[in-house]
């Protein structure tokens, strides 16, 4: 679609009939019916955590008489990529018109170049779809000459929900009549009945259906007060992150893609984590009663991620081979697929069981229950800052205690430590200041980037030993596959030598005085 | 880009009639079209309904003062585009003798709309003048209609000689026959005998009907008011010719 110059809403159907009837005072403008009225099937395309359109993007496959048009725009509508997709086929040219799909499916293209920097590994999913019956009207000087193009847009939501968006105006200068246009425009703001379109179709059809673009988000998104009793406080952030890890239920599930899952596994995560550095502050029975019920929920999603982190990482370790070869390593890959297949049936049978619906709903209900029971003392910014300080305190403590000859062990201890820092940071993220809480957390995440690398080699490189013995016991591993494995091993001894190596600068970097004073003053202004 | 002239050194032939129709023909294939007006009669300007007035008039324009980009105007109808008319352009020739190469000034001139236009009409006066010189120059192919008479056959060689005669680049010549009256001996033989004899004129004629000269008060191009007419059909039958002959490359598929 052509640039709007302007978008108006309309107030009613009733308006929409009656557009030629609007009076353009003033103006030796008349209306003329277009040549073209059309319905358009509207679908339009993100991922679940709405990545194209907090990028200012927005996807959208449109269908007309038998043609299919997926287009990206940008903020200002302006066409970024635009391919044809027919929907009678289904081979590789032709491309996948069935949504969601990974980006993987769409046709090589520019389409594609475009998306995959934001969108990533994420599927891209149908977040709204309409029905557009559009006509065109013009407008016309004294001369009986089109100065400008006025479409008109009547769309039916079909999807979230069923419901009737407000008739649209666009108004569409012609080259050489920018002037009348816009006289036009300033007419039609004017006019009774007819309001700024500030909205985007896209956004207009979610308000339509009841939902707001941009509403998930991973991120922890509660909105805590310093003075706010602990408990009450602690059981807002536990309720934002059973939200999350519900919402990640059903792509989990349909393994629509692997975020969905690694969303689901961070909500339990930083659930248990919550539980056990501030858990005191709940009812003792509901702290004791779900500890062990979170730590089924993440073994159970154990497996699975384990296999995804190998296979998204799985074209980086092949480009990395010097003496084997991709087709070698092809084998190990069909193994994992294999594995990661059981893997997933066992998951979303675990999340399809009693025991889950069960641990969902008394959380729930436990969670309001200790907030309305909650005592005033501690306060929220009183606890964080004593559990903040604490946790502080033992990554300092033990990071200065790692000398170069210290055991592996010591290292994955601390990267423990750093990781309940870090959900401490995050779920009282919203007492501080958001400039010094983001400081803080990039300083301490770039030590936990240099302990993951070194623990994650460690752990990958033990795996692929066992991935390689069930291979020979399975009889599905040929000698040239098990050697391009064994490279694989040597490079990820080589990453993790490198990592061991980085520590001792990236520890000196977190506990500098700067970065310690950061982290004392933080927690004392909230509590003060 | 390829540029297409209507051009004859005889006047009242058909030559605004057959710019606007085929320059609407081919924005109906796709192609993204101008046609520009430059005959102060300002004739296709009349007929898309845009008045014929440019800011700053011939002069700016062949100064290069205003671009021509900014003179443009869009027509009623999807991928054409008119620059149009300005009863300066009667003075256009004196302006040229003013310039710089006077004969390569139009093409200069059009140079920038390459990367906007797959196709540019040049609908221009008739006679033979600098402005006619400048619009072979600019021109790929020259459209000449011609009205079957021996006469009209004479001023085609003329024109071929005048073009043998240019240094560097010529245009090639497609003529065909416009206002073709088959009442009359003299046009049916002519428009039957010649097209067989020689290459540079056309095989498809466009007869002398009344929905023709009609056009001037319905202002709109007959293929666009009536195209299941016969009028229609015989421009789109001169288009499919013409651009077979001029070798346009297909469309760019829209986007």
């Amino acid at each position: 679609m052509q640039n709007a110059l302007r978008e108006f809403m309309l107030d009613d159907d009733q308006g929409a009939e009656n557009i030629d009837a609007l009076p353009l005072p003033g103006a030796r403008f008349s209306w003329a019916d277009g040549d073209r009225t059309r319905a358009l099937r509207r679908t339009w395309l993100d991922t679940f955590d709405w990545r194209l359109y907090r990028s200012g993007l927005t996807l959208e496959q449109v269908s007309s008489r038998g043609m299919t048009q997926i287009t990206l725009t940008g903020r200002d509508g302006e066409v970024i990529a635009a391919q044809q997709v027919s929907p009678r086929r289904s081979d590789a040219a032709g491309g996948p018109v069935k949504w969601p799909s990974l980006l993987g499916a769409l046709p090589a293209g520019l389409l594609q170049e475009h998306l995959l920097p934001v969108v990533g590994v994420r599927a891209l999913l149908p977040v709204a779809r309409a029905v557009s019956r559009l006509s065109d009207k013009r407008v016309l000087n004294s001369d009986d000459k089109t100065v400008a193009r006025v479409s008109l847009d009547r769309m039916s939501v079909t999807f979230p929900a069923a419901a009737a968006a407000p008739p649209r105006l666009s108004v569409r200068a012609l080259r050489g009549y920018q002037a009348q246009a816009s006289r036009l425009v300033e007419l039609l703001a004017a006019a009774p009945g007819v309001t700024d379109g500030t909205q985007s179709a896209l956004e207009a059809a979610l308000a339509a259906a009841g939902r707001r673009a941009g509403d998930y988000s991973g991120k922890i998104s509660v909105q805590l007060a310093p003075r706010m009793p602990a408990a009450s406080a602690l059981a807002a952030v536990l309720t934002a992150l059973l939200d999350t890890l519900e919402a990640n239920v059903s792509g989990t599930i349909r393994d629509t893609d692997t975020e969905f899952l690694h969303d689901l596994r961070i909500a339990v995560r930083r659930t248990r984590s919550a539980l056990r550095l501030a858990g005191a502050v709940l009812p003792a029975s509901l702290v004791r009663a779900f500890r062990p019920e979170f730590k089924w929920l993440g073994d159970l999603t154990t497996p699975t991620r384990d296999l995804d982190v190998y296979l998204l990482s799985f074209s980086g370790m092949a480009a990395g081979l010097v003496a084997g070869t991709d087709s070698e390593l092809a084998p190990f890959r069909d193994y994992l697929l294999r594995r990661r297949a059981a893997a997933q049936r066992q998951l979303a049978r675990g999340l399809r069981s009693a025991r889950f619906s069960r641990l969902i709903g008394q959380w729930r209900t436990g969670l309001s229950e200790a907030a309305g029971g909650a005592r005033r003392r501690p306060t929220a910014a009183q606890l964080a800052a004593s559990r903040i300080a604490r946790a502080h305190r033992r990554v300092i403590a033990d990071g200065g205690a790692i000398t170069a000859a210290a055991p592996a062990e010591s290292l994955h201890e601390l990267r423990k430590r750093c990781k309940e820092l870090r959900y401490l940071l995050e779920i009282f993220g919203s007492l501080y200041d958001p400039a010094e809480q983001w400081q803080a957390v990039r300083e301490l995440k770039n030590l936990q980037d240099c302990l993951g690398e070194f623990q994650d080699t460690e752990v990958q490189r033990e795996e692929i030993r066992a991935f390689a013995a069930q291979m020979m016991d399975e009889r599905a591993a040929p000698a040239a596959t098990l050697l391009a494995m064994g490279e694989i091993a040597a490079g990820l001894a080589m990453r993790q030598r490198e990592a061991r190596s980085e520590f001792s600068g990236r520890f000196r970097e977190f506990a500098s005085p700067a970065s310690q004073a950061r982290i004392r003053a933080l927690t004392r202004a909230a509590a003060a | 880009m390829k540029t297409f002239a209507t051009y004859n050194i005889k006047g009242g032939v058909g030559k605004t009639a057959s710019a606007v129709n085929l320059a609407y023909l081919a924005s109906r294939d796709g192609y993204r079209v101008l046609l520009a007006d430059l005959d102060p009669q300002a004739a296709a300007s009349f007929l898309f309904r845009v008045r014929p007035r440019v800011k700053g008039g011939g002069k700016a324009l062949i100064a290069g003062k205003r671009t021509i980009d900014a003179a443009i105007k869009a027509t009623d109808f999807d991928n054409l585009d008119l620059l149009p008319a300005d009863f300066t352009y009667r003075n256009l020739d004196l302006l040229l003798d003013a310039a710089k190469k006077p004969a390569r000034r139009l093409t200069t001139l059009l140079a920038p709309l390459r990367a906007d236009y797959d196709v540019i009409f040049l609908d221009c006066s008739p006679g033979i003048s600098l402005l006619s010189e400048s619009v072979l120059d600019a021109a790929d192919t020259v459209l000449v209609p011609l009205i079957p008479t021996t006469l009209s056959v004479r001023t085609l060689d003329q024109l071929t000689d005048f073009i043998g005669g240019m240094n560097g680049h010529r245009p090639q010549i497609l003529a065909f026959f416009s206002m073709l009256d088959r009442r009359k001996r003299l046009h049916r033989e002519i428009s039957l005998e010649l097209p067989a004899r020689r290459s540079d004129i056309a095989a498809t004629a466009i007869p002398s009907l009344s929905l023709i000269e009609q056009m001037s008060v319905l202002r709109s191009p007959v293929t666009a008011s009536a195209p299941r007419s016969r009028a229609a059909q015989c421009y789109r039958e001169l288009w499919r010719e013409a651009r077979r002959r001029s070798k346009l490359p297909d469309p760019p598929s829209l986007p």
